[in-house]
């Protein structure tokens, strides 16, 4: 199967954490500046839902995922309309 | 094709009776018109107003909208810029040379570590109100002292002193002081923290302060990021307690499915911010011209953002007026959007965490000790929504 590709932008990150919350096995902040650092590249199939939910979550558009089948790094569309 | 934008003509100043969850009945309603309104500002300038989801969550993230208060274009009379070390109000590279300094000491793991800690104010919290009840105000007994206590830790102000700080901070916060009153609680808590930062600079302790006296952030500056970070630390967590506990006590089926079922507490605490989106707007100035939504904003115009609607947006969220803690974790905007989003939100999922779980856990019987109508909430005036006090009460053991 094909895999998707993140890249992480330190650059652009703000160290909101929300990747580091969303898929710890994936990304983590370093001690010292709390910037985000990519454990996996390629994560496992099984991750790949939150690795997208953590680049769509990302305020400051640090993480991109690349590769066949990614798309865009959006958060996954909302389910169907409600009611207020 | 502007013909037929919808207006807004001043910020609702009131929630509808019965309803003290749901934003302002106005901006619900111009969201069902559209996603942008026109607006004026209270000094009777022209701006927008944007309450969807998707449009609220572009403007924070385009660079084209700034933060800087000196061009926020609001009053009738000029703002000056924001003192040094408020980097809220700020854009970058000034504001990144504040807040990178912090980011490292805010971080999941660190605020995890701190868990503990927070665990234990909150039991001592819970210790008093067991002593002294079997009822309480919330607010004063709990929701109020618990992140006061962890944020004072944290930043290093000496625990002798943080009463009369959270009194000066409530002042400036709440929404119903005299200008002349805030203004005075203000400089009172300037002068403090300026004392504060040079006692952390001759006499370096364990904290965040004491560290920043280390980089070559002036004490004019440290000052201003001290204010941000106690004011922000505090008056946000603690109406989300309040108000959230509020909350879960007029969706007793939410509590009881929480009570029952601890871990999901991680989703309740998502839900609530989500629901509530206590810090309601925030403003951006157009740097040149830009379209959004169809519309046009002018370089130099204000726009409201509307979180607390974005919130709701239909659009976006399903049923989005239902409290529902199983709810998926769709993104919402409650710490904002970009490069301001909240610095010390993984330390407010931490405080909730923790605070919302012992709370139901030793209080099973805990309940209004009051008409849920006589909960006396804090005006639309006020910069962050939540209760003035929550009476409660419960079964003695």
């Amino acid at each position: 199967m094909s895999t998707a590709r993140l890249r992480v932008d330190r650059g652009r990150c703000i160290g909101a954490g929300m990747c580091a919350l969303t898929a710890p096995d994936v990304f983590d902040q370093d001690a010292e500046e709390g910037l985000v650092v990519l454990l996996r590249a390629e994560p496992a199939e099984t991750r790949l839902t939150a690795a997208r939910m953590a680049a769509g979550m990302c305020p400051s558009g640090a993480i991109t995922l690349g590769g066949p089948d990614s798309g865009s790094s959006a958060l996954p569309a909302p389910p169907a309309d409600g009611c207020q | 094709m502007n013909e037929s934008v919808h207006t807004v003509e001043a910020m609702p100043t009131e929630r509808r009776p019965g309803c003290p969850f749901d934003p302002p009945a106005e901006l619900i309603d111009a969201q069902r018109h559209s996603p942008i309104s026109r607006f004026t500002h209270p000094g009777g300038k022209p701006g927008w107003l944007i309450t969807g989801y998707d449009l609220v969550r572009s403007v924070l993230a385009d660079p084209r909208f700034s933060s800087r208060r000196e061009l926020m274009s609001v009053v009738d009379f000029e703002l000056p810029p924001a003192p040094p070390g408020e980097f809220l109000l700020m854009d970058d590279p000034q504001h990144s040379r504040y807040r990178k300094p912090l980011v490292g000491r805010f971080t999941v793991r660190r605020m995890r570590m701190l868990t503990e800690r927070i665990e234990q104010i909150t039991a001592d919290r819970l210790d008093a109100m067991e002593q002294a009840g079997p009822s309480a105000d919330l607010v004063t007994a709990f929701a109020k002292p618990i992140p006061t206590m962890v944020i004072c830790e944290i930043l290093g102000v000496p625990y002798g002193d943080r009463a009369h700080f959270q009194e000066q901070i409530d002042t400036f916060m709440g929404g119903e002081a005299s200008d002349e009153e805030v203004m005075a609680a203000y400089t009172a808590t300037q002068g403090y923290l300026a004392r504060l930062v040079a006692t952390k600079r001759a006499h370096p302790t364990d904290d965040v302060l004491s560290e920043l006296t280390g980089s070559d952030l002036t004490d004019e500056e440290l000052k201003g990021i001290s204010l941000l970070l106690l004011a922000a630390g505090f008056d946000t967590t603690a109406n989300m307690l309040s108000l959230g506990t509020f909350a879960l006590l007029q969706h007793p089926e939410q509590l009881a499915a929480l009570r029952a079922e601890p871990a999901l507490i991680d989703g309740a605490v998502e839900e609530l911010l989500r629901y509530l989106s206590v810090a309601k707007t925030f403003n951006r100035t157009a740097l040149e011209d830009v379209e959004v939504g169809g519309q046009t904003i002018e370089a130099s115009t204000t726009v409201v953002l509307s979180l607390n609607t974005a919130n709701r947006d239909p659009a976006r969220f399903t049923a989005p007026g239902t409290l529902d803690i199983r709810r998926p974790h769709e993104g919402h905007l409650a710490f904002s959007h970009g490069i301001h989003q909240c610095l010390g939100q993984q330390l407010a999922r931490t405080e909730m965490r923790v605070a919302f779980r012992a709370l139901i856990e030793r209080f099973p019987t805990l309940r209004l000790a009051v008409p849920a109508d006589e909960v006396r909430l804090r005006p639309e005036s006020a910069d962050i929504y939540g209760v003035k006090s929550l009476p409660v009460t419960w079964d003695a053991a």
